[in-house]
C-alpha cells in the first residue's frame, strides 16, 4: 500500500513540476532578452527594439500566466503530498520557500504590470526599470527555488538531536549551500540558451516568410549570437561545474549518470550505449577511455565509484538516470554546433539568405526545452532513493493521510486542466506570431 | 515563547492583507457578471484588478511559505488533511488566472462570455472556500494525536462553515464593489453603488449572525475577550469600519466606503484570530490534539532568523505594492495595452 502512494505522490509531482517547468524557463529566458532590448532602446532611442520588446512582452505575459497557476500546485504539494517532508524539514528547507514569495516574485508580479501597463503613464526610465525588474525577480525567484532543491541534493546547515529532528543551525549555509552555485547557474544559463532559441526561430520563421524583415533579422542574429556564448557556457564552466559537485557530494547519482556499474581507474566516458541493469553492463557503448576519470577528478587513472560499489537499496533508477543525462549532454552538444554555424554565416553575411539553416532553426526551438527538463530528470531521479540526500528517504517523507487512489484521482485532474492550459497556450502564443511585432494593440 | 506569538501575529497580518487585497479582486470577480453587462463594461471591471491582482495573490503564496518554515507540523496536517478540498482551491486558482489573463487576448463573443463565466465562478468559489476553511478553524476540526486529521471532506460543509462562507463572499463583494465604485464612472458607478449598498446590508446582517452562531457552538469564546479586554477592540473596529463605510458622499464616499470596508474586513478577521489564539488548528475531540502555536512550531532559531529574513522582505513589498497601487489609482479607461 504504501509503495503505492510513493509511487502516486512522485508520479504527481513530477508531471505536475515538469509542466510548471516549460514556462518558468520562457519567462527567465525572454525577461532577459525583454531587459536586453528595452535597454537598448533607452540608449539608442531606436523604436524597433521597443516594438520587439513589447512583442516579446505580450509572449512573456501569456507564459507568465500559466507558469503562475501551475506553480501553485507545487508549493501546495509540499503539505497535500510531502506532509512528512514538510514536518520534518520545513523549518531548514521552508527558509528559502517564502523568500521567493516575498523578495522575487512580488517584484516580478508588480513589475509586470508596470510594464505591460505603465507604458505613457510613467516616465520612459520608470517603465524601463519595470523591464529591469521583471527581468530581475525572475531570476531571483529562481535562485530561491534552487537553493530549495539545493538542500535536498545536499542538506546543510541543520543538527540533528536525540529524537532524530532536525533544526537550523545556519540560514546562511542554506542560502548560500555549496552545492546551489553553479546548479543555479546551469540552470539559468539553460533558460537564457532557451530564450535563444525562441529568438532565432521566430526570427528564421519570418525570414523564410518573408515578413517583418527587419525585426527578423535582429532577432535571429542576436539569438544566435547570444545563443553561442551561451551555449559554451551551459557546457563550461557551468555544467562542469555541476557534474564536480555531483562527482563531491552524489557519487551513485555520477554512476548512474554514466552508466558506470564497476569502481575502475582510468574509468572510461561512454558516449552512446544501452545500461543493461540485469547483466551489470552498458550495451554496445561507444567509449572515450580514461575521459570520465578525467573529468571527474582531472586524472586519466582516477578511480571512480560504479554501482558494484553502491548498496542495491541506494541505487538510483540507473536507465532513466542514464538517457536523462544522455539526452541532455547530446542536446548541449548539438546546440554548441548549430549556434557555431550560425556566428560562421552571420560572419561570411549568409545567415539571412541560407534557407536551409532557417528551417533547421526554426524547428529546433523544441530541443532546449527537452534538455532543460532533462537535466531535472538527471537532478531528481538521481537524487532517489533520498528526498532529502543522505537524511529522509523519499518513502518516508509521503503524506501518510492521502491515499493512493486520492493521489490518482487529481492527478488525472491536472493532466485534464495542464492539456488545455496547453492547448489555449499555443492558440495563443500562435496568434501573437501570427500578428507580428508591427501590430500595436493588443485587444 | 514569544517568538511564536510574533509569528502568528505575522501571519495574521500576512493573511488579513491578502484578504483586503485579493478580497477586492475576488469581491469584483464574483459580481462583475450582474454588475457590468457589456462587453466594454466588463473590460473596465478586468482592468481596473489587470495590473494588481497577481501581486495580490501573491500575499496568499507567501502567506503559504511562510507556514512550511514557521509552523511546519500545521502545514503538513493542515495541507494533507485536507487534501480534496485543498486541490479544489488549486484548481478554482488555475480557472480564475487564466479566464483573466486569457478574456481579452481574443476578440470573440463566445469566447469571452466563456472567460467572463470562468472568471465569475472561480472567484466566487474561491470566496466561499476561504471562508468554508475559516469557519472550520473557527469551529474546530476532529484533529486526533499527531495532528491528523479524522474526518472526511463532507465533514468541512457543516452548516456553521457554510454560514461562513456565505459571509465570505457576501464581505468580499461587497468590497470588491467599494473598490470599483471608486474606479468606475457613468452608469456603471451608479450600479456599482446600488450594490455596494445591498451588499453592505447582507454583510452586516450575516457578520451579526455568524458572531451569535459561534457564540452558542463554541464554549468559551470569550475566553481571550475576558482575558485581555483590549482585544474588544476587534470586532469593535469591524463595527466602526462598518459604519464609517456609509459616511460621506461623491469621491470622498467612495474612498470612505472601500476604506471602511478595508477596516471591517481586518477587524473581522482580527477578532477570529483572537479567538481561536493560541491554537492555529483547535480540535473537537480533545483539547490536547489541537495544533498550537507551540506545538506546531519549528525551531526557534529557524522561527528567529525567517522571521526576520520575511519580515525585511515583507516591508519592502509594502512600499512598493503602495507606489503600484497608486500608479494605477483614480478612474480606469481603456488604454492601449487593456485587457
Amino acid at each position: 500500500m504504501n509503495s503505492n502512494m510513493v509511487i502516486a505522490d512522485r508520479l504527481q509531482f513530477a508531471f505536475t513540476v515538469m509542466f510548471h517547468y516549460l514556462f518558468p524557463i520562457v519567462t527567465m529566458g525572454l525577461g532577459f532578452f525583454i531587459a536586453w532590448l528595452s535597454t537598448a532602446h533607452l540608449i539608442t532611442g531606436d523604436e524597433g527594439y521597443a516594438r520587439a520588446a513589447h512583442f516579446w512582452g505580450k509572449v512573456f505575459a501569456i507564459n507568465f500566466a500559466v507558469g503562475v497557476v501551475t506553480g501553485i500546485p507545487l508549493e501546495f504539494q509540499f503539505g497535500t503530498n510531502w506532509s512528512q517532508f514538510s514536518s520534518f524539514a520545513g523549518g531548514i528547507f521552508g527558509q528559502t520557500l517564502p523568500l521567493e514569495g516575498t523578495y522575487a516574485f512580488f517584484l516580478e508580479s508588480g513589475f509586470l504590470g508596470l510594464f505591460l501597463f505603465g507604458e505613457g503613464r510613467v516616465p520612459k526610465v520608470i517603465h524601463w526599470l519595470g523591464g529591469i525588474g521583471v527581468a530581475f525577480g525572475s531570476l531571483l525567484s529562481g535562485y530561491f527555488i534552487t537553493a530549495a532543491n539545493a538542500w535536498m541534493q545536499h542538506p546543510v546547515g541543520y543538527a540533528r538531536d536525540a529524537q532524530g529532528n532536525i533544526h537550523l543551525t545556519s540560514f546562511w549555509q542554506v542560502m548560500f549551500n555549496p552545492y546551489v552555485g553553479w546548479q543555479y547557474a546551469h540552470v539559468i544559463n539553460g533558460a537564457l540558451l532557451t530564450g535563444a532559441f525562441l529568438l532565432a526561430a521566430l526570427g528564421a520563421f519570418y525570414l523564410l516568410q518573408g515578413e517583418h524583415q527587419e525585426f527578423a533579422r535582429r532577432s535571429l542574429a542576436l539569438g544566435v549570437l547570444a545563443g553561442l556564448v551561451l551555449a559554451l557556457l551551459q557546457l563550461f564552466p557551468t555544467g562542469d561545474g555541476v557534474g564536480r559537485n555531483v562527482v563531491k557530494y552524489q557519487p551513485a547519482k555520477l554512476a548512474a549518470m554514466e552508466g558506470q556499474f564497476r569502481t575502475e581507474p582510468g574509468a572510461p566516458l561512454a558516449i552512446i550505449g544501452m545500461p543493461d541493469t540485469q547483466q551489470g553492463a552498458l550495451l554496445d557503448p561507444l567509449y572515450v577511455p580514461d575521459a570520465l576519470s578525467f573529468l571527474a577528478y582531472g586524472r586519466f587513472g582516477a578511480r571512480v565509484t560504479g554501482l558494484n560499489d553502491i548498496a542495491p537499496d541506494l541505487r538510483p533508477p540507473v536507465e532513466v538516470t542514464y538517457y536523462a543525462y544522455h539526452i541532455m549532454a547530446g542536446l548541449g552538444t548539438i546546440f554548441i554546433a548549430l549556434m557555431l554555424l550560425g556566428a560562421l554565416l552571420w560572419w561570411r553575411r549568409r545567415l539571412f539568405t541560407s534557407r536551409w539553416y532557417l528551417w533547421i532553426m526554426m524547428l529546433a526551438f523544441p530541443f532546449p526545452f527537452i534538455a532543460n527538463e532533462a537535466g531535472w530528470v538527471v537532478a531528481e531521479v538521481g537524487r532517489q532513493p533520498w528526498i532529502a540526500y543522505g537524511l529522509l528517504r523519499t518513502s518516508g517523507g509521503i503524506s501518510p493521510t492521502v491515499a493512493a487512489g486520492e493521489t490518482i484521482f487529481t492527478l488525472l485532474g491536472f493532466m485534464g486542466i495542464y492539456l488545455l492550459l496547453a492547448l489555449l497556450w499555443l492558440l495563443l502564443v500562435g496568434r501573437v506570431v501570427m500578428q507580428g511585432p508591427e501590430e500595436g494593440s493588443a485587444a | 515563547m514569544i517568538i511564536h506569538a510574533l509569528w502568528f501575529g505575522l501571519l495574521g497580518v500576512m493573511l488579513a492583507v491578502y484578504a483586503v487585497l485579493d478580497g477586492y479582486d475576488l469581491g469584483a470577480g464574483a459580481a462583475h457578471l450582474w454588475l457590468a453587462r457589456s462587453d466594454a463594461e466588463r473590460r473596465i471591471v478586468l482592468n481596473s484588478i489587470g495590473p494588481v491582482w497577481n501581486g495580490n495573490e501573491v500575499w496568499l503564496l507567501a502567506a503559504g511559505g511562510m507556514m512550511v518554515v514557521s509552523f511546519p507540523r500545521l502545514y503538513a496536517a493542515a495541507f494533507s488533511g485536507f487534501y480534496l478540498a485543498l486541490v479544489l482551491v488549486l484548481w478554482l486558482l488555475i480557472l480564475r488566472g487564466v479566464s483573466i489573463e486569457f478574456r481579452s487576448k481574443i476578440a470573440h463573443e463566445l469566447w469571452r462570455a466563456l472567460w467572463d463565466a470562468g472568471f465569475c465562478i472561480g472567484s466566487l468559489l474561491l470566496a466561499l472556500l476561504l471562508g468554508v476553511a475559516l469557519g472550520n478553524v473557527l469551529r474546530g476540526l476532529p484533529i486526533g494525536p499527531q495532528g491528523v486529521f479524522q474526518g472526511t471532506f463532507a465533514i468541512m460543509l457543516n452548516p456553521y462553515a457554510l454560514l461562513t462562507g456565505v459571509l465570505s463572499v457576501a464581505v468580499l463583494a461587497w468590497h470588491g464593489m467599494n473598490f470599483l465604485r471608486g474606479k468606475t464612472e457613468g452608469v456603471l458607478h451608479e450600479r456599482a453603488l446600488r450594490w455596494s449598498s445591498r451588499l453592505w446590508w447582507a454583510a452586516l446582517l450575516l457578520a451579526l449572525g455568524t458572531t451569535a452562531a459561534t457564540f452558542t457552538l463554541r464554549a468559551g469564546i470569550g475566553f481571550n475577550f475576558a482575558r485581555a479586554p483590549w482585544a474588544l477592540a476587534l470586532p469593535a473596529l469591524s463595527l466602526f469600519g462598518f459604519a464609517w463605510s456609509q459616511t460621506g458622499s461623491g469621491d470622498a464616499g467612495d474612498r470612505r466606503a472601500f476604506a471602511g470596508s478595508t477596516v471591517a474586513i481586518i477587524g473581522l478577521l482580527g477578532s477570529a484570530a483572537a479567538t481561536v489564539y493560541p491554537a492555529l488548528l483547535p480540535s473537537t475531540l480533545s483539547p490536547a490534539y489541537s495544533l498550537t502555536i507551540d506545538n506546531a512550531a519549528s525551531s526557534p532559531h529557524a522561527m528567529i532568523t525567517a522571521f526576520i529574513a520575511n519580515l525585511v522582505g515583507m516591508v519592502v513589498v509594502a512600499g512598493y505594492s503602495l507606489y503600484l497601487h497608486r500608479l494605477f489609482r483614480g478612474k480606469t479607461r481603456l488604454g492601449r495595452h487593456a485587457y
